[in-house]
């Protein structure tokens, strides 16, 4: 009886935290397809009295969100794709290729780690100036394209590769890229979907930087063209509520697909700390 | 295997290392350098009109209010916010873990949906659910009787809505790892502290708690690390205001360099933020190594 | 930027029918966020050939070395007459009698009201003195009932204390400009004066929040007056409901004695071109466009943005606009804030310390000595520059 008492109270609890969780969100939906004006009404409403996409429609077209769905998308990808490669490959000589400095250029790394991004942006930005590349997609990807994060991630993993592998694959007569290319990318393919998950959602969903480095409208990426709506067009809250839709949907859906993945990578980096 | 000259290794590590090098490591250097001048518009426009200053900008810094406010705002975002997220994951972690419970991936995805969401976009659609009369937080509140605040416009509940948000949104990332933490904790001990006569409570001050204490650690040093650089939040929601109530560091940061380009300022800013998160990453360190020896021995 | 950003592209196809092998793009960025943009895009030397400045901005842009001198280009150009513009406006964009931008519409603040509130507190129409105006806004909130303000004061923006302080003559710097001047006894009437409104209750201290529905409010008549500027005349009619569209009117400011109107600010965007950019002949032909008196009323249809060009000011479409007329009269008052680089920083110190004063998190004497404090720091290092002998080292 205790027990199902217990069983009860839990899962009242678990559900009602997960109701006022997806709130937020739910509300988000909500309102983006109300008519314009119905999000303000008194008292606040909780569901469109008659659906409408017409506020996805003027983002899309009226308002170029389109073109930077598109740039989040294509920086979100291509600085994923180039991170995993550099990060992987740092990572797994880390672990396992012994090298002059190699401890003392790995703790050298990891003192990145306490030092915030916010530091470096504005010599960064200056830098990046002189090499014309302000105001570019290089002006986003060239900072994201290796981090201490990713190369600790997949050290970490890579440091469970059993030498005797390893050392069979070199017996056999295999260049080190090519052992690096077919062997070590395939054992370490979970952290490196992981990572992948992880530098993507990262790159998607930054802020500062590109909202600094990017001054054409043509160029932002999601966040920075959805703040500046906001800036335009607080009192369309329709608007913007489709506007935050639009950024949140595919990394909440490319999450909910993988995230097998990225849940055992996160646990698996936090419980070996 | 010695060879001389460029190992396998090496090449592996280059990439990375150099891009890491050059695009991090130098710029936060010249930062350092670049708070040492009073570089500002001016001499963007004509370099000859720098000045070289010494310490006068950690000097102006320490004298103004802006700077003590911001410095202020961040610490209580941290304190404050920081302990209150670990608590709620912790909350989730333990309920999500409880053996009775049914259809765990689903709650796990649920809680940690938040993490995923773009921060912009979040802190807009909080900033709605803040409007003191249309907004939806204010509306629940008054089915149990609480009076409207104006959650955003009053420079006493500005920050609590923003901690709010911002506990809303990190939560499930550290509750993940809590249960990591939680699944690794072998049963026996549990069996053993029952066939002791522990009930639940005892169970979990005797045998949870302690072997939580390492990741307990990790999460808090590392979400109060996190918190440090709050920025998108006060940026979308209040712009630092009311009167400054969210003012952050970063956000100061932000101002008076990308704003007024008062960019040797807000170098000195950054570096101060550096050295509040160095101290807190000494402070894990010590902990941690303190924790390191065995309960009861005492410190090593 | 703002609202005139996104309908300035419906100018262009007819400049490029008109021009043939010259393809231009519009961006348009938020007015809270375009005059950082603007300098980030010239640090990282990505100007756009022509853009959109605030006036105020000039001197900072100048100073820079961002703006390309335009005094050559107008000698050749037919469709712009510098007589065409108003003298006060005109002056914002000259520095160091150089010409940097051309007028392309012009701000200034104004009284919004709703008559009909005003009406049923007593009042036929808008009072033209200070203290006449301070009892017709107790008036009007007593007539709005509990709860409710007669004005919106937005806490962010700087122009409403600015605005009275130049209607009492305060000079905001001296020395020239070289020292803050808000602790001098003009500008300190006018911060009581401003102080007063929230104090007595009739101001509504407007956060961000407040100003988000700030449209529903006014129709709500939660607020009755609200001192902005000219793009709310379309605005207003775009957003208020239909059944209000007569209940609102436009007054020129009150003056402090009352005889004449009061001063308010000389305010506009200008258009500019980019000193880098590697298209001026081009560019040129887009501002001469853009200026061109059919298009200024053409803006002022898609916008409500009023020409800069006074000859459009003559044509049915405004003269016969009653709601223009405040605008019309209230130009012939204006003054400039000071023109020099460092005014955008001290314009956001005044509205931070104004913030603080009117919480009360610091009394009006604090806060304005805080605030001399502030610029006279800001200001350093003008001062450095200029040097003792006011050689001027900052326009080469």
């Amino acid at each position: 009886m205790r027990r199902t008492v217990v069983t009860v109270s839990i899962h009242a609890v678990l559900l009602l935290s997960a109701v006022l969780t997806l709130l937020p969100l739910l509300w988000m939906v909500s309102a983006s397809l109300m008519p314009p004006g119905e999000a303000s009404a008194l008292p606040p409403r909780l569901l469109p009295s008659r659906p409408t996409l017409e506020h996805y429609g003027s983002l899309l077209s009226r308002l170029k969100l389109a073109q930077s769905l598109f740039n989040s998308a294509f920086l979100a990808t291509v600085t994923t794709a180039i991170a995993l490669f550099l990060n992987s490959m740092a990572g797994y000589a880390f672990a396992k290729l012994r090298f002059a400095g190699r401890d003392r250029l790995f703790r050298g790394l990891l003192a990145a780690l306490v030092i915030p991004g916010q530091v470096a942006m504005l010599p960064l930005f200056l830098m990046l100036k002189q090499m014309g590349v302000v105001n570019t997609y290089w002006g986003v990807i060239i900072p994201g394209m290796a981090s201490v994060f990713g190369i600790f991630l997949v050290r970490q993993y890579a440091l469970s590769i059993p030498d005797s592998l390893l050392d069979a694959a070199r017996i056999d007569g295999a260049g080190e890229f090519r052992i690096y290319r077919s062997l070590v990318l395939y054992v370490c393919a979970p952290i490196l979907v992981t990572l992948a998950v992880f530098t993507f959602m990262g790159t998607w969903n930054d802020f500062l930087w590109p909202l600094v480095v990017l001054t054409d409208d043509g160029m932002y990426t999601l966040p920075v063209a959805l703040a500046n709506l906001a800036g335009e067009h607080v009192q369309d809250t329709e608007l913007m509520m489709a506007g935050a839709v639009l950024a949140v949907l595919p990394v909440m859906l490319l999450f909910i697909v993988l995230q097998r993945y990225y849940v055992a990578g996160i646990m698996s980096g936090g419980v070996k700390e | 295997m010695m060879r001389r000259g460029m190992k396998p290794g090496h090449a592996f590590v280059a990439p990375a290392a150099i891009a890491i090098g050059v695009f991090f490591f130098i710029p936060a250097l010249a930062s350092l350098l670049l708070s040492f001048t009073d570089f500002d518009i001016y001499a963007v426009a004509d370099l000859g009109r720098l000045r070289f200053v010494g310490l006068a900008n950690y000097a102006r810094l320490l004298g103004e209010a802006r700077f003590w406010t911001a410095l202020w705002n961040t610490l209580y975002f941290v304190f404050i916010g920081g302990p209150l997220s670990v608590a709620v994951s912790l909350g989730a972690a333990l309920l999500v873990n409880a053996r009775v419970v049914r259809l765990k991936p689903v709650f796990r995805m649920i809680f940690f949906l938040p993490v995923v969401t773009t921060l912009v976009a979040v802190a807009v659609v909080w900033r709605y659910l803040y409007h003191p009369r249309h907004g939806l937080l204010n509306l629940m509140l008054a089915w149990i009787g609480i009076g409207p605040i104006d959650w955003l416009g009053d420079r006493f509940w500005a920050m609590p809505a923003i901690i709010l948000m911002a506990v809303w949104k990190n939560f499930g990332f550290n509750m993940i790892i809590f249960l990591a933490g939680l699944q690794s904790i072998p049963e026996r001990l549990y069996e053993a502290a029952r066939l002791d006569g522990a009930n639940s409570w005892q169970q979990f001050r005797g045998v949870t708690l302690p072997m939580l204490r390492p990741t307990f650690l990790f999460v808090a040093v590392m979400t109060m690390i996190g918190y440090c650089q709050l920025f998108a939040e006060p940026y979308v929601m209040t712009q630092g205001g009311p009167a400054g109530a969210t003012l952050s560091l970063v956000l100061l940061m932000y101002e008076e360099g990308f704003r007024w380009w008062n960019m040797g300022y807000a170098a000195a800013l950054a570096f101060t933020l550096f050295v509040l998160m160095l101290l807190f990453t000494l402070v894990q360190l010590r902990l941690r190594s303190a924790n390191e020896t065995t309960p009861g021995v005492g410190r090593a | 930027m703002g609202s005139e950003g996104e309908m300035a592209a419906r100018l262009i196809p007819e400049f490029e029918q008109q021009h043939p092998g010259i393809r231009v793009r519009v961006q348009s960025i938020p007015w809270s966020a375009a005059h950082e943009k603007l300098l980030t895009a010239y640090v990282g030397e990505v100007m756009p050939d022509v853009f959109q400045a605030g006036n105020t901005w000039l001197p900072e842009l100048a100073a820079l070395g961002a703006l390309e001198p335009l005094d050559n280009y107008l000698r050749e150009t037919a469709t712009i007459e510098p007589g065409d513009y108003f003298a006060g406006i005109w002056d914002t964009n000259v520095i160091d009698r150089t010409l940097y931008g051309v007028p392309w519409y012009v701000d200034t603040r104004v009284l919004f009201y709703r008559a009909d509130l005003l009406h049923r507190a007593g009042y036929a129409q808008s009072p033209r003195s200070w203290e006449q105006w301070l009892q017709a806004l107790h008036a009007v909130k007593a007539a709005a009932g509990a709860g409710r303000y007669a004005m919106l004061v937005p806490l962010r923006e700087w122009q409403v204390p600015v605005i009275f302080a130049l209607q009492r003559d305060a000079e905001l710097l001296r020395d020239g400009d070289r020292y803050g001047n808000f602790r001098s006894g003009r500008f300190r009437q006018a911060f009581d004066f401003y102080l007063g409104l929230f104090r007595d209750g009739l101001a509504a201290a407007g956060g961000e929040t407040q100003v988000a529905n700030l449209y529903q409010d006014f129709a709500d008549g939660f607020f009755s007056y609200y001192i902005t500027g000219p793009w709310n005349l379309g605005e207003f009619s775009r957003r208020l409901p239909a059944a209000l569209q007569d209940d609102w009117a436009t007054a020129p400011m009150p003056s402090v004695e009352g005889g004449d109107i009061g001063v308010s600010l000389a305010g506009g965007a200008s258009l500019a071109l980019s000193s880098r950019s590697r298209r001026k002949a081009a560019a040129w032909q887009l501002i001469e466009y853009l200026c061109a008196a059919r298009v200024q009323t053409e803006l002022y249809r898609l916008t409500g943005d009023l020409p800069a060009r006074r000859t459009v000011w003559d044509e049915e479409l405004l003269a016969g606009n009653p709601r223009i007329a405040a605008f019309r009269a209230q130009l012939q008052k204006v003054r400039s804030t000071p023109r020099i680089p460092e005014w955008e920083q001290i314009a956001q110190k005044i509205s931070e310390y104004a913030e603080a004063a009117v919480r009360q998190t610091m009394s009006a004497d604090q806060a304005l000595v805080a605030l001399d404090g502030d610029v006279d720091r800001i200001l350093e290092k003008r001062r450095y520059l200029l040097g003792d002998h006011g050689h001027n080292r900052i326009l080469q």
